[in-house]
């Protein structure tokens, strides 16, 4: 059975009259840590161990339908290499973990394009972290080599997004 | 007539999925949370008493999928759905879909979501239900039509362009002469036409100094009654930091003028369910203009709940039950005074990048005074996909000294690891003369982190 606040706020009174410093309360559905703090107040760390029950999905066939919601060009294929780029490649990676985007929003033509001429300032793509459009810079002079992957797949910060042929 | 909601579908996640989940449980009524693939181990799932999987992390894909929750309610047999507060839950399609599969929307009706949806058509009902609304422009616009002298004559420099459709502070222009009108309603079209899909501007006066106040409501499309007020002027690019109920240092004759004017609004919607009239306070003029309605749970609404011992979900619940208010006007009392801090997942220190990650230890204050809303326990994810909130600390006092004082002590006791917050910066804001005299205006968080950046005291 799950712990309300109303119950932390009666062990809390309880506790108050009591010469304990702390209390820690286990169960096979939560652990709940309240420990006295110098002032003389009180605080809490819980965790909810019950695992959740997961129903299978509505009809797991049914993929959402077309047109139904932003982001309805998830899964475009990445470009990839087009041709054996011959100078020195330099990553374009993640600023951020999030969703990679190639285009400012969907149906625009994507920021750049492999074969593109880019300068240390130019957008090249977006990550979308927390709401957040954080832009992703070539950093470098030079020529798009390599796009490596694809609109609106999640990325991990770090994660290698493009490449660049400096000039 | 629904009477009696046995099954609730619960569209949403973090907090507020843990809080709705709270009230039904202490209602008897069964939770299914409509959760994407991020989000099937996090804590609503594991208090839920069922999970559906709705699709995968992005939202547009889950969340923001009006077909993935009509079909999540009936697979489940859901009586009703709760929507929460962003995704869904101002959609009048969602609205319209359920009610055509026969599942109850907790919220307002599908034509007053219409109504509250379109900033312009908002403000046209305020002005048909007689209050004031800011000069401006008329709704809708065209925007090349937009730079009419005589119009600006009136509304005067600087001004606001702002999206019809918009909300979230996107779609917003400040033009500070004529000179800079075009290229703004330019701008200001086409960022809405791209968040928004709707292009539609109008113009506004921009109001400095402004307060940012509110009024709770709640209607059963016959009667409303006010919950008092609100204020949330500690803001940051139009996102709410801390607010406070009630708003402090207004005169009692303008505060019973909001509460009139937000009630003569909800009574010429003929509004359902539980809402808030936003309004924004023009200190220097003393006046109060009419801003949007919010048309459901809002993130801040603790806060009413601590000043009047009201559960707000309890009070949606029983309105989407199909039954009249249990409340009169007279039985609300109102006690004390309330703050809650926004616990994000950014980093003030770094230009406030989002934080991302895994929780590694979460450790919150407790005690009569206080209350956490949150989602997050140790080893929580926090996922990239959605917006930062992370948890949302209380505090209640006799006066507005004492709820700061606890929530001095509240946010001294809150330690989350493993990804950035903004405890500190909560901490140096709530600790400011001028914030402790009360009625901050809307720039002062910009302002404390210009005197931050500066060198000066409000870093943490």
């Amino acid at each position: 059975m799950e712990l309300t606040n109303e119950d932390v706020a009666d062990i809390l009174a309880l506790l108050d009259s009591l010469p304990y410093d702390e209390l820690d309360l286990r169960t096979s559905a939560f652990r709940l840590t309240l420990r006295r703090t110098a002032d003389g107040g009180w605080t809490q760390s819980r965790q909810d161990l019950a695992p959740p029950v997961v129903l299978a999905g509505p009809a797991g066939d049914a993929a959402p339908a077309a047109g139904d919601a932003d982001g309805a060009a998830a899964g475009t294929p990445a470009p990839g290499p087009a041709v054996t780029p011959t100078g020195a490649l330099t990553d374009v990676t993640a600023p951020l973990p999030g969703t990679f985007y190639r285009a400012p929003r969907p149906g625009a033509a994507p920021f750049t394009e492999i074969g593109a001429s880019v300068e240390p300032d130019t957008v090249l793509a977006i990550v979308e972290t927390m709401k957040l459009m954080n832009p992703v810079h070539a950093g470098t002079r030079g020529t798009v080599a390599e796009i490596l992957v694809a609109n609106a797949a999640a990325v991990a910060q770090g994660a290698v997004l493009l490449r660049i042929e400096r000039a | 007539m629904t009477h009696g909601l046995r099954r609730v579908l619960i569209a949403n996640r973090g907090e507020i999925a843990v809080r709705v989940i709270r009230t039904c449980a202490r209602l008897g009524i069964e939770t299914v949370l409509a959760a994407s693939d991020a989000d099937t181990g996090s804590l609503p799932a594991r208090l839920a008493d069922r999970v559906i999987a709705i699709g995968p992390p992005p939202a547009g894909e889950s969340y923001l999928s009006v077909a993935a929750i009509v079909r999540a309610a009936q697979a489940v047999r859901a009586d009703a759905v709760h929507p929460g507060y962003g995704f869904l839950s101002e959609s009048p399609r969602l609205a319209q879909a359920l009610a055509a599969a026969g599942v109850v929307f907790i919220g307002p009706e599908p034509p007053t979501l219409a109504v509250t949806g379109d900033k312009a058509a908002a403000r046209e009902q305020a002005t048909a239900a007689g209050l004031a609304v800011l000069p401006g422009t008329r709704a809708g616009l065209d925007p090349a039509a937009a730079a009419d002298a005589a119009a600006m004559a009136r509304i005067g420099f600087p001004a606001l362009v702002k999206a019809a459709g918009g909300g979230g502070g996107r779609g917003l222009r400040v033009v500070r002469d004529a000179a800079g009108l075009g290229d703004a309603v330019a701008l200001a079209s086409a960022e809405a036409d791209a968040v928004f899909r709707d292009p539609r501007v109008y113009i506004e006066r921009y109001v400095s100094p402004a307060r940012h106040v509110e009024v709770q409501i709640l209607g059963d499309g016959e009667r409303v009654i006010h919950l008092g007020d609100r204020d949330c002027s500690v803001q940051r690019r139009y996102q709410k930091l801390i607010e406070e109920a009630p708003a402090p240092g207004l005169p009692e004759a303008m505060r019973e003028e909001l509460h009139r004017a937000a009630v003569t609004l909800a009574r010429h919607l003929r509004y359902r369910g539980a809402g808030t009239v936003e309004f924004l306070l023009d200190v220097a003029r003393g006046a109060f203009y009419f801003l949007e309605v919010n048309a459901r749970i809002q993130v801040e609404h603790p806060v009413t709940e601590a000043i009047t011992g009201l559960d707000l979900v309890a009070e949606q619940i029983w309105i989407a039950e199909g039954r009249p208010l249990r409340l009169r006007q007279d039985d609300v009392d109102f006690a004390g005074h309330a703050i809650e801090c926004r616990l994000n997942a950014e980093d003030p220190a770094r230009g406030f990048a989002p934080s991302p990650g895994t929780v590694t230890a979460a450790t919150f204050p407790a005690g009569p005074a206080i209350r956490v809303d949150t989602y997050v326990q140790a080893g929580s994810a926090v996922p990239p996909h959605y917006d930062s909130l992370l948890a949302k600390v209380i505090t209640r006092g006799d006066c507005r000294d004492q709820a700061i004082a606890a929530m001095r002590g509240a946010l001294d006791r809150c330690q989350v690891t493993g990804i950035a917050t903004n405890v500190a910066l909560h901490q140096a804001l709530i600790a400011t003369p001028e914030f402790r005299r009360g009625g901050v205006d809307t720039s002062y968080l910009e302002r404390q982190m210009r005197l931050a950046t500066a060198g000066g005291a409000a870093s943490g």
